[in-house]
């Protein structure tokens, strides 16, 4: 049988086949090593991702040296509250103690992000306080240990 | 405190009810306004040329070449406002070489090169091939070597391979259609497939991409030959107009009935969404949707379209028309994809507050760049008309 | 200009080659298509499958949880960025929902509406969901979103080329562009710390436990006994991302 292929054809499909066999061995150039290792996507992202330097040390590193007040801290109803939660990030500190201390609350308003009133907070979830009438003139911690909050100091 | 930061305490003074706080900034801008707006036009031009070469409509065989050549300046086009859109835009290869097959936008990448390379520009080279092989011989010096690179060395222009070209040439218009329907339905369903949006999220959107395009696309032709004559000091064949215009009245028709649909059952079903996107279409999107869109892109095209079907007199009139009634119906899709665009980031997927758009003007995001890709093409077919000239082919025997 | 005649032998070897070929490439094909259909599947049965709870009825609103997630991810403090944030609603006698979010609940929240006024209210915190089915990874053109093998949610920040699309594609608005990075950018979960076998920061710092988090495959994890306890249910349901982030007493204004 004949089989008649055009001269357009012959050329066209030579100019592809080149174009095509051009872009693949630019594709295998191109496409990073580990993409496709577990799924699709560059394996290795998983890794860079894995070693981002962390800011907070994560409770457990601030009781290494700090078991005592964790000890007070236990004894009342602050006992389920990170340190890092009102110290802030703490990661540096625990490497290295003599370096930044980290953050001392010592305003109405840092324990009343917490503990003000507001009709949304749920009755059951914390104990609330109207900061404009509840002892005013004070500062919280004169009578609160923010470790042991009912161990009153007066 | 840099410009972009101040724009965006800017927009939170003026965001309205509540949305969520990552959603302040519109995500897609002019440029994603622009891009579907070119391709339709691609798709709408090549379904028009399409119209001559399948189904034989001999009216409109002076707008052949230039509705191809239409298609191809604002195909080469397409791809550069969505680059320039990325904020990496050095790593768009990666389209290309790991594309994602459950994400519509990777088809882009190849969708785009099948019908940019097998479509065409195969079906311009079958179709001036004899044109391009003759002038190889009678042009002199670098036009030469242009024209013959262009043939890609093949000089053969007996019968028998030119019977050839007109065959394969048709096979490729064939092929065309249904790839010109995916190569802009494609960016519909973008849209179309995102669930989380409901201003998007339905199954009408590539079929009203895809009907509007085609309204854009044969407006364009419409105004372009206008345009091409009028520097060729040629007269312009009232039949050719005549002809457009009729396919430009019957698929506005249709476009306007998908619009109209979408929109009806939106409201009649009136969904959790609908309450948001009632306030969203009668507030910030009034103007673009009712009076840009509606009124001018629509209505007044149609009225006057619908005139020209039954009164035939006054020739002069008639060219001004025609020419009216195509830049409105251009005005009138840009505002729909602007409409579909911008209009589904304005309100928040919290479905109780909104957010503004403010357009910037100059940088890789501004008006001014937009400005630029939708220019560009016009200068680059100016070049092809030269390159190619259409009233200069060599007339191969039937 | 002669017509080329194949050979029958040639021919015929063409057309096997070119069934096999096609056949590979067929199966090839079918293969990979569990790209385009969604599962929720785990893979790896001795990885933990992460899930995450928030109990609406212990949230106050304190703004920890965004303000150190910020400092532990380096995320920009303006607040157009957020990879987690908190919610409050109040819900007034007369049926009308006020939602507010002041730079994210970071500075905590003051109330607006008197107390007369209001019938119900409560805070919402808000994060990526690490969908199973999720929408955004479906949508990402290069794969530079993906889920890790335990189940959460990431990003390749060196492969993303910032085309937007799982911005949009995400029902829950937890994604963004980071201003400097210029990629997509989100919660992850803290992977970097759930390597080091630490807890993620915000569920860290929670003080009323309302953030929770765990292996949905123990059944004798706190997560999965609390599922088991309490009524839950995920945000945006009837759009099936096959969302992990399971909510307590959630209400229906919450979108």
């Amino acid at each position: 049988m004949n089989f008649f292929i055009p001269p357009q054809l012959k050329r066209l499909a030579l100019a592809f086949a080149i174009f095509i066999s051009a872009f693949l061995i630019v594709r295998h150039f191109l496409v990073p090593e580990t993409f496709g290792q577990y799924g699709f996507y560059r394996g290795a992202s998983l890794e860079e991702i894995g070693q981002t330097p962390m800011k907070y040390a994560g409770q457990k590193a601030c009781l290494d040296c700090h078991q005592d007040i964790d000890d007070l801290k236990q004894q009342d109803v602050h006992s389920e509250i990170s340190c890092e939660t009102c110290h802030g990030p703490g990661q540096k500190h625990s490497e290295n103690g003599d370096t930044t201390l980290l953050e001392l609350h010592v305003s109405r308003e840092s324990c009343g992000i917490c503990h003000s009133k507001n009709a949304a907070k749920q009755k059951n979830a914390i104990f609330q306080v109207d900061l404009l009438e509840h002892n005013t003139q004070k500062n919280c911690i004169e009578c609160h240990n923010p470790h042991q909050p009912w161990n009153m100091k007066e | 405190m840099d410009p972009h930061t101040l724009h965006l305490y800017e927009m939170l003074s003026k965001a309205q009810g509540y949305i969520f706080p990552n959603e302040l900034d519109l995500q897609w801008g002019i440029l994603i306004v622009v891009y579907p707006f070119i391709t339709g036009l691609v798709a709408g031009a090549f379904i028009l040329a399409s119209l001559e070469r399948v189904f034989n409509v001999r009216e409109l065989k002076p707008t052949y070449q230039i509705a191809l050549l239409t298609a191809l300046s604002f195909l080469l086009v397409a791809t550069m406002p969505l680059i320039s859109h990325l904020s990496q835009p050095q790593r768009a290869y990666e389209i290309m070489i790991t594309p994602h097959s459950s994400s519509a936008m990777a088809i882009f990448g190849f969708v785009y090169l099948w019908y940019l390379m097998v479509v065409l520009l195969l079906e311009i080279w079958f179709d001036y091939r004899e044109s391009m092989v003759v002038w190889s011989k009678e042009k002199k010096g670098i036009m030469k070597w242009v024209y013959r690179i262009l043939t890609l060395g093949l000089s053969d222009i007996s019968h028998e391979t030119v019977r050839w070209d007109k065959k394969l040439g048709y096979l490729v218009t064939i092929i065309g259609i249904p790839s010109a329907f995916i190569l802009h339905g494609y960016v519909g369903f973008i849209f179309g497939s995102i669930k989380a949006n409901p201003w998007w999220s339905t199954p009408l959107m590539p079929i009203i991409f895809l009907f509007s395009a085609m309204v854009s696309g044969i407006a364009l032709v419409m105004f372009i030959y206008m345009a091409v004559s009028h520097f060729r000091k040629q007269p312009v064949e009232l039949k050719v107009l005549d002809t457009i215009g009729r396919y430009l009245f019957f698929i506005l028709i249709l476009d306007f009935t998908l619009e109209g649909l979408d929109q009806i059952h939106r409201i009649y079903e009136s969904d959790e969404s609908f309450e948001i996107i009632k306030l969203l279409v009668a507030g910030k999107l009034y103007l673009t949707l009712f009076i840009s869109q509606g009124l001018f892109g629509t209505i007044i095209p149609l009225i006057i379209l619908a005139f020209l079907q039954f009164y035939k007199r006054a020739i002069s009139i008639r060219k001004t028309l025609y020419l009216l009634v195509s830049i409105l119906a251009l005005i009138g899709v840009y505002s729909m994809r602007w409409n579909v665009v911008i209009g589904g980031q304005l309100f928040s997927k919290s479905y109780s507050g909104f957010t503004s758009f403010k357009l910037g003007l100059i940088g890789l995001d501004g008006t001014l760049m937009a400005a630029f890709w939708l220019l560009l093409p016009f200068g680059i077919l100016g070049f092809l008309l030269w390159l190619l000239p259409p009233w200069k082919m060599v007339e191969g025997k039937e | 200009m002669e017509h080329e005649r194949v050979k029958p032998s040639r021919r015929k070897f063409l057309k096997t080659a070119a069934t096999v070929a096609g056949t590979a490439i067929g199966i090839k094909l079918l293969a990979s298509s569990r790209y385009l259909l969604f599962a929720a599947e785990p893979k790896d049965e001795t990885l933990p499958w992460y899930g995450i709870v928030f109990d609406i009825e212990k949230c106050i609103g304190c703004g920890k949880c965004a303000k150190s997630c910020k400092i532990e991810n380096d995320v920009p403090r303006e607040p157009f960025y957020f990879r987690t944030w908190v919610e409050q609603y109040t819900v007034k006698n007369d049926g009308s929902v006020d939602i507010i979010s002041p730079n994210g609940g970071i500075d905590g929240f003051e109330q607006r509406v008197p107390d007369g006024e209001i019938f119900k209210s409560y805070f919402v915190p808000k994060m990526c969901n690490h969908c199973s089915k999720s929408p955004c990874i479906q949508v990402c053109p290069v794969g530079a979103t993906f889920d890790s093998p335990e189940g959460i949610v990431l990003i390749d920040e060196k492969y993303c080329i910032g085309c937007r699309y799982c911005v949009q594609a995400c029902p829950y608005g937890c994604r963004f562009i980071h201003p400097e990075k210029k990629v997509a950018s989100k919660c992850t979960l803290c992977y970097h710390r759930l390597k080091k076998n630490l807890d993620p920061v915000c569920i860290e710092v929670c003080p009323t436990g309302a953030r929770m988090y765990g292996n949905l495959r123990d059944p004798n994890s706190k997560l999965v006994k609390f599922l088991k306890e309490h009524t839950t249910q995920v945000l945006r349901p009837h759009l099936n991302t096959g969302s992990k982030l399971y909510y307590n007493a959630l209400r229906m204004e919450v979108k």
